[in-house]
């Protein structure tokens, strides 16, 4: 084992280029970013890497998206602060691609550049009142609770209603559902922002309904959360059970889905399980099924405010390949709630000199290779610029995906390396780490190094100490590089 | 001065077995050695130990009576190196595990009674990812059992590993978390596969390449041979 090992380390440092190091510059510190750049560090042991992030603080969605109340999902944040704190890897917080630096730019400053800075937008449902006072983006709703500087001032009103609908039946319409419903003092000891529990704790919202356009059969939830949410204390669970109802298309797709098939047995399960009527001053929460919203209904007291949604009945069509989609029967209801939350999909943003496919909402690439066009064209690669995570592959799957996503993107890297695609740029050494930083201080940026995270860390620590949180967040870009400044 | 007197109650088990007979040792005598808080001692150990000192006696002389029938030499063969694997776990309080790489590289390795085979793999350098640590919050330390009978030993997992299992990449019907298989004296010889890290992986499998300690400790053919391995979608 010990020979087999030290053949491996010798191949590494043999696959390494030539007498200047590998320098690799990620966009990005979500678990895209960082298992990529642990992935490199390991693969080519001569590789410099620096991770940027348009935050002072690390971690994309692991800090600003798994919700409060999911601590050990957050364990990975200590396997990727090793990876920053490895000596050839420097974490710079505070940078945005665009404002801060270009893309051209670092191109010309890195041999190769990797995009992994996810998906900041929405998907649009793109129906009448969409804009109206008290429609919210699901993402903009956990930004708002898990203290993401550009969440803070979403000042959500939950206060005037006690029903809240929220149209999506994935993990994150499940995280939403269950934040609005927990007992607040349960998630008094989470890392949950300070201004979301003092809402939360004014929150008038009682009932809360989840609408999918599809059956049970299809929710996109996954058991864990759908198992958490249902084991809520004290909370009243409604399935229609006319809505379990299943088709032989829909026992094709249990088959074929391990997934499926569980979340469909949990759904069965809560529908017969719990008493029929909710009692009174109970917290209700609804799954309801086979409806598509059809426009959002305004306030006739309160203008430019939502009061409900026109909701149209679905029947699934199948469309080949197993899959099920949802159409019109041109039946309609309304459901009336004073606040809505879309929870219907990410979508990534581009930058200046970036290819990006519109209609898929990512980089268009092959196995991470950033293509220059969206013509589909597979030979015309843009040299030395990769992708990985949400940007490649569109805002779906676990954490655990960029680990494999990860794996194939500098599977990528490493055949172009090895195979000499890359030799007119790796030929000659390139500034790196040094000149990022003597553009940025031209620019007067104020850079936010590790070890500044560091201190909003334990700062972070420190204030949840004297409220029995894990941490306190810092949630203004003010107060973050205050804090990362000070001494 | 511990190795030492480890060797010297080795060598005494040794020469009592090779003669047949059992040997006892007295409880007093050796005392339990607190190396780390996993069982690294010799017989103040687990209650089934004792059924283990028992049972090398039994495979002694059932290796004897099998000699004189003329049983066939591979047989004879798995029955020694069972015996010489459950005098590591009366000794030392350890079970051999062999973890399978992506590479298909075989890692025998010695696991202290009472560690999970996640914690194992990191002790020993061994590439299988752990992101929630253990705590049942992830997927990323999936591992394939390769052995049917060893898989049925193992107690089933909870709807929280399930749940998990749910969203691992390459499930099949042996498929556990690595954090939730707890090293004991039944899973002594345990072959564990790591997935390759492969969205659409084959059921052919990451190169399984069948080794003299896997193949003698199972006593079914491992379900990968077969071809039976299903492939559970999510």
């Amino acid at each position: 084992m010990a020979i087999f090992r030290a053949r491996r380390v010798l191949w590494r440092s043999f696959s390494t280029i030539s007498s200047h190091p590998l320098r690799v510059c990620i966009v990005g510190s979500g678990p895209a970013g960082f298992y990529t750049a642990e992935k490199i560090l390991k693969t080519h042991q001569g590789s410099q890497v620096d991770i940027i992030d348009r935050l002072p603080t690390p971690y994309g969605l692991v800090r600003s998206g798994v919700a409060p109340d999911h601590p050990e999902t957050k364990n990975v944040i200590n396997q990727f602060s090793r990876v920053a704190q490895n000596g050839r890897c420097s974490f710079f917080g505070n940078v945005a691609l665009g404002s801060s630096i270009s893309l051209v730019e670092l191109q010309e400053l890195y041999h190769v550049v990797v995009l992994a800075y996810g998906a900041e937008s929405d998907r649009v449902v793109g129906i009448p009142g969409e804009d109206l006072k008290g429609v919210h983006s699901a993402r903009e709703f956990v930004w708002w609770y898990n203290g993401h500087p550009d969440g803070r001032n979403l000042d959500p009103d939950l206060k005037n209603t006690d029903t809240a609908v929220i149209l999506g039946q994935g993990n994150v319409a499940l995280d939403v559902a269950r934040i609005l419903l927990r007992p607040t003092s349960e998630l008094a000891i989470t890392d949950i922002a300070s201004h979301a529990l003092t809402a939360l704790e004014q929150s008038s919202i009682r009932k809360v309904y989840l609408v999918g356009r599809r059956g049970p059969v299809q929710a996109a939830c996954t058991a864990k959360e759908l198992r958490e949410v249902l084991g809520i204390k004290d909370l009243y669970i409604h399935i229609k059970e006319t809505d379990l109802k299943i088709t032989p298309a829909d026992e094709e797709e249990m088959k074929n889905s391990r997934i499926h098939r569980r979340i469909y047995e949990l759904l069965s399960k809560a529908a017969t399980a719990g008493p029929s009527q909710p009692s009174s001053g109970q917290r209700e929460l609804h799954f309801v099924f086979f409806r598509q919203p059809d426009r959002f209904l305004e306030s006739y007291d309160k203008k430019g405010y939502v009061s409900g949604v026109h909701l149209e009945k679905t029947g699934l069509k199948g469309i080949g390949s197993g899959k099920q989609i949802a159409i019109g029967t041109g039946q309609f209801e309304n459901l009336s709630c004073g606040i809505v939350l879309k929870s219907i999909g990410y979508k990534s943003v581009p930058v200046d000199d970036l290819p990006f496919d519109n209609q898929k909402g990512v980089v268009p690439n092959v196995k991470g290779r950033v293509l220059s066009d969206n013509s589909g064209d597979p030979t015309s690669f843009e040299n030395g610029l990769y992708v990985c995570g949400w940007l490649k592959r569109g805002p779906t799957g676990i954490i655990a995906t960029n680990l494999y996503c990860a794996e194939e993107t500098v599977a990528s890297l490493s055949e172009d390396l090895e195979l000499g695609v890359l030799a007119s740029t790796t030929r000659l050494p390139k500034l790196g780490r040094d000149g990022l930083l003597q553009i940025l201080d031209n620019r007067n940026v104020r850079v936010v190094p590790f070890s500044a995270w560091e201190r909003i860390d334990k700062e972070e620590k420190r204030l949840g100490s004297l409220r029995n949180k894990p941490r306190e967040k810092l949630t203004s870009r003010e107060e973050l590089l205050k804090v990362a400044g000070s001494e | 001065m511990l190795i030492s007197r480890l060797c010297r109650v080795g060598f005494r088990v040794a020469k009592e077995l090779s003669r047949g007979g059992y040997a006892y040792m007295s409880r007093s005598r050796y005392k339990q050695r607190h190396c780390s808080h996993y069982q690294w001692s010799t017989l103040e150990l687990l209650p089934e130990t004792r059924a283990f000192q028992g049972s090398i006696f039994q495979k002694h002389h059932g290796f004897s009576t099998l000699a004189s029938d003329g049983a066939s030499a591979g047989a004879m063969k798995r029955k020694e190196r069972k015996f010489f694997l459950n005098k590591n776990i009366v000794l030392f309080g350890r079970i051999s595990v062999t973890f399978v790489s992506k590479d298909g590289e075989e890692i025998p390795i010695q696991v202290p009674i009472g560690m999970s085979m996640l914690e194992a793999a990191h002790e020993n350098v061994i590439e299988l990812e752990g992101a929630c640590e253990g705590s049942l919050a992830c997927s990323t330390c999936h591992v394939r059992v390769m052995d049917m009978e060893y898989y049925n030993k193992l107690e089933d997992p909870v709807d929280e590993e399930n749940d998990m299992l749910d969203l691992a990449f390459g499930l099949t019907e042996t498929s556990r978390l690595g954090c939730q298989i707890v090293a004991s004296p039944e899973l002594d010889g345990i072959c564990l596969a790591i997935p390759a890290a492969s969205r659409n992986f084959s059921v052919d499998g990451p190169g399984y390449s069948p080794s003299f300690q896997c193949l003698f400790l199972s006593e079914t053919a491992p379900a990968i041979a077969d071809g039976t391995m299903k492939e559970f979608g999510g």
